[in-house]
């Protein structure tokens, strides 16, 4: 889409490493290869979500306009980027933020990615990702390539993959963590990037590390992973470790996480955590999307034998240097400051407007004397480009451009010498980054709903814009026990707005009354934050969308008046009881006749009448696909590639990339047969030969054994020299080859697979 | 860099008074844009952005262009980000982006919910280069298309006055900025058009 599309390559080239060069060039010729029609949609979908590229609302070319559902006519036709999705249709590009962990550079990039590419707004997840959304996914090959260029990869930010890996975002500054945990968050992300054990899961995968057991940190009670940092004396010295939590997760069912063990020593943590993922890998469900996270291992197994398989597994792991080279330096990791430690000069009304109420929530004091964390409070978790610069701008001056997003999506300036404070709140002010009440009831966090996801029922962000610009304008009078709650909105019940471990929790659901659809939020009370989301809250009952603010004013007014004192929510909750919650909102339940109120027939910030009309399939899941379907369509890219070095002139590349297309091809296939088997090329031909050669199995019905032959031939002539009509032969043979694996393969998958 | 290598030429029409409407009264405007038909383009879908100070307000996303009610730098005006390449010279894609920005003022006046409120002048407006490795905003860039974007402006507006300049920080896109007194209006731009046809004809 983008004219200059084709000059990224070239103009970041030096300021790639090659492995992420390598892997976007592979999603290039994989994008065009789709556009020839030779990749499979379901193979190319999770091939995408793989790289970040998710798909939008609208994708499948139909959309309900308030009356009727339309066509979009995306000029592409039907030409599509996975199963019902249109080519041409915007999509939402994931990048992963690995702890959160952000420099000025990279936020400039990210507002550059943002006007070019998107529509101006970088969004902050719920996980401590970044996304862009209405993006073509013509465009992603440049946008990663602007993005690796700052050291960040959207690599498996999608699909059945180990997402994001979260921590604490004030790990290292935090005043009552046990230790920073940014170092290991770090080590166990790149560790497990790509990692081969890591590829074959039915699901996606979350891992999250905190520091400190009571706060919420890093939520470890809902990952599939939750690393807790803990110390352990041992012959007098204190060794560190984790405390592990595994199989938890929200979702429509949330589970609790369950304890794995109390003490993982740190030489332990990366082995084990990649012994966990081939467990989740073998035994986790494949067919059925719905029962295919790890949680449902964890309870089918039970706690114990999931400990003692895992246990076993770690055993059977041959040895691996990564585990334990980057725990050399790990001692020594610190974030430094930029600038000297000094108090905050306090002078009566000499600061700012504003500045003492965005210092009481914004603020936080550090372990370290005299510095603090800055929390930049983005309404919805969203920022323009230009308050991304003006951000860098900051980190560049105040700090050294330590800055971390946050689950609550906001984003945070840590080592901020406290005596710069006032002059850090005037420079976000002039950005309009200062709103004040980071972490109170009007920082209200939201997944995307029905603005952009395909899952979405209710507007989630349309709910989360209105209360929140209700609960500021009465902020001043509201009571400090209702500004203390916090409020997550999902728009549905996937969760994504993690509204079970919300204060007040809300997700989206329909409901219908005389044929006409009506937006619902159900209500989930008392869901606890701290504690790492120690208990999940109560769903009370679904309210109509109009009718929500009016819910939370009466449940809000409830508490005020008859909570005891110093009870917390969670606590009046639990002791008023469900029935009684439900019986406040009873009224608001009923909805009248469309004829007699059609207000409530519309959603927050949409004048469309509501439908469900345009739900789609999900692509949270990702698509199911054997690890055999990716290496064929990676040996399709090699040849390719080695059509490519054929029209360069370049016949020896050629031949060798072809050869080497073919040989990954067999070995695809006797892994896929026999799962353990030789690299080496002679043992490769040699097992293909006697597996698949010798037993007629690979055998075309009208050719027979000629395609094998080529690749025989390919691998007794790799060493001779090429001419320009030897290296075009071995190309063409390679791709009937290629063609020969995926029939091979298609015949022998419609069997039973003999283990 | 070549002129006729760029695209995403993207056109931003500031409003007058800006302060007398409300954003979100745009959202049943643009859905109902989508459901009529009005414009000649695919538009999709409508994004509410007004809870984002001096952000992008509220956009009709599109698959040639986004429009938007846009508060870029505290000023509200109509912006539309053209996203597929467009035929022609640079000359054509700035016709290009301003007869689809005019077109969009116009009609957006005309909507009973802003008759009165809405008034755009097209006489304050910026262009932007929404690509930087092939327009940086750079004094070179401003070198280069100078010539070219005071040609166009010359014969939009002939004799009645105009000043541009390059505006923003080289981090940013390249922008420059249009003030004059004239009254720039589709038919002007018609006229435009057809003079630059007739040149190419010559």
């Amino acid at each position: 889409m983008k004219a200059s599309n084709s000059l990224w390559k070239e103009n970041t080239l030096n300021h790639i490493a090659p492995s992420l060069a390598k892997e976007i060039d592979v999603f290039e010729s994989e994008i065009a290869l789709k556009k020839q029609g030779r990749i499979d949609d379901k193979v190319f979908a999770e091939t995408r979500l793989r790289r970040g590229c998710y798909g939008q609302r609208y994708d499948n070319g139909r959309r309900h306009d308030g009356r009727t559902t339309r066509e979009l006519q995306y000029p592409a036709g039907a030409l599509a980027k996975g199963p019902n999705t249109m080519w041409d249709a915007p999509g939402m590009q994931r990048i992963k933020i690995p702890y959160g962990g952000l420099n000025a550079a990279q936020l400039e990039v990210l507002a550059e990615l943002a006007e070019e590419y998107s529509d101006n707004i970088a969004h902050i997840t719920t996980r401590q990702d970044v996304q862009l959304h209405f993006v073509h996914i013509d465009d992603t090959p440049s946008l990663m390539r602007r993005l690796s260029a700052v050291g960040i990869t959207t690599r498996e930010a999608c699909g059945n993959s180990v997402r994001n890996v979260t921590a604490c975002p004030i790990a290292g500054v935090c005043q009552t963590e046990v230790f920073d945990v940014t170092p290991y968050a770090k080590a166990c992300a790149y560790f497990l990037l790509g990692h081969p054990d890591c590829q074959n899961f039915g699901r996606k995968f979350k891992i999250s590390f905190s520091g400190c057991r009571d706060k919420a940190c890093a939520l470890a009670r809902i990952h599939d992973i939750g690393a807790i940092a803990a110390v352990c004396e041992e012959d007098g010295v204190l060794k560190r470790g984790f405390e592990v939590y595994v199989g938890g997760g929200l979702g429509p069912v949330p589970y609790q996480a369950k304890l794995f063990t109390e003490f993982l020593p740190e030489e332990e943590l990366l082995p084990t955590a990649q012994a966990i993922a081939r467990v989740f890998a073998r035994l986790g469900e494949k067919k059925n999307r719905n029962r295919a996270r790890m949680k449902f291992v964890v309870d089918k197994l039970g706690i114990e034998e999931f400990k003692k398989v895992v246990a076993e597994e770690r055993l059977l792991l041959p040895y691996d240097e990564r585990w334990t080279a980057y725990l050399k330096d790990v001692s020594q990791y610190q974030e430094m400051p930029l600038k000297p430690s000094a108090p905050l000069v306090q002078i009566e009304r000499a600061h700012a407007e504003g500045f003492t109420e965005w210092r009481e929530t914004n603020v936080e004091k550090q372990r370290q004397q005299a510095y603090a964390t800055v929390t930049v409070a983005l309404p919805l978790g969203d920022i323009t480009a230009n308050q991304l610069r003006s951000l860098a701008d900051v980190a560049r001056k105040y700090t050294r451009e330590t800055v971390r997003s946050t689950v609550e999506q906001n984003l945070v300036l840590r080592w901020v010498s406290e005596s710069d404070l006032p002059s850090v709140y005037n420079e976000l002010r002039s950005a309009n980054l200062h709103a004040h009440g980071a972490g109170t009831i009007v920082d209200v966090s939201s997944c995307p709903g029905t603005d952009t996801c395909k899952l979405g029922i209710s507007s989630s962000r349309g709910l989360a814009g209105e209360l929140r610009r209700r609960f500021i304008e009465k902020n001043g009078s509201l009571d400090q026990a209702v500004k203390n709650l916090r409020v997550k909105i999902s728009g549905c019940f996937n969760s994504c707005g993690q509204h079970h471990v919300a204060d007040l929790g809300f997700y989206g659901v329909s409901r219908n009354k005389n044929k006409y659809n009506v937006p619902h939020f159900q209500v989930v009370l008392g869901g606890q934050w701290t504690e790492n989301a120690g208990a999940y809250g109560l769903a009370i009952g679904a309210v109509p969308s109009k009718r929500i603010p009016e819910a939370v004013d009466r449940i809000t007014g409830k508490y005020i008046a008859e909570r005891n004192p110093d009870e917390s929510f969670q606590s009046f909750v639990k002791r008023i009881g469900k029935a009684e919650c439900k019986r406040i909102l009873e009224n608001l339940m009923e909805i009248p006749s469309h004829d007699a109120d059609d207000s409530l027939y519309t959603d927050w910030a949409d004048a469309r009448e509501f439908t469900i009309g345009d739900l789609g399939v999900g692509e949270c899941a990702g698509e199911v696909v054997s690890t055999i379907e990716f290496q064929l369509t990676d040996c399709e890219r090699e040849t390719f590639e080695a059509q490519l070095q054929l029209d360069r002139g370049d016949y020896a590349g050629a031949a060798k990339t072809a050869y080497q297309s073919m040989l990954h091809a067999a070995s695809a296939l006797l892994d896929w047969k026999f799962f353990a088997h030789s690299l080496e090329p002679d043992s490769i031909v040699s097992q293909f030969r006697s597996h698949f050669f010798d037993t007629q199995v690979f055998f075309d019905p009208f050719v027979g054994g000629n395609f094998a032959q080529y690749f025989f031939r390919a691998h007794e002539e790799a060493d001779a020299p090429k001419t320009p009509e030897s290296a075009h032969r071995i190309v063409e043979e390679a791709q009937l080859f290629l063609e020969a694996c995926h029939a091979c393969y298609g015949r022998l998958s419609a069997e039973p697979v003999k283990v | 860099m070549k002129s006729e290598n760029i695209d995403h030429v993207n056109v931003k029409i500031f409003a007058r008074e800006p302060d007398s409407i409300d954003l979100g009264d745009a959202i049943p405007v643009f859905h109902r844009w989508i459901r009529e038909v009005v414009l000649d383009e695919l538009v999709i879908d409508v994004a509410d952005y007004r809870h984002v100070p001096d952000g992008p307000g509220v956009m009709l996303i599109g698959d040639e262009a986004n429009y938007s009610l846009d508060c870029a730098f505290g000023r509200l005006g109509l912006l539309y980000n053209r996203k597929r390449p467009s035929e022609g010279t640079f000359t054509d894609k700035l016709l290009q982006a301003f007869g689809s920005a005019l077109l969009a003022c116009s009609r957006l006046e005309d909507e009973a919910v802003f008759q009165g409120k809405l008034k755009f002048d097209a006489g304050q407006c910026e262009v932007i280069v929404n690509d930087r490795l092939l327009a940086p905003n750079t004094e070179q860039t401003w070198i280069e298309l100078r010539p070219e974007l005071e040609a166009f402006f010359d014969s939009l507006l002939g004799s009645q006055g105009y000043t541009i300049k390059r505006v923003g920080e080289p981090r940013e896109r390249f922008r420059v900025a249009l003030e004059t007194p004239a009254r720039i209006d589709s038919s002007l731009l018609q006229h435009t058009a057809s003079g630059n046809q007739t040149q190419l004809r010559a």
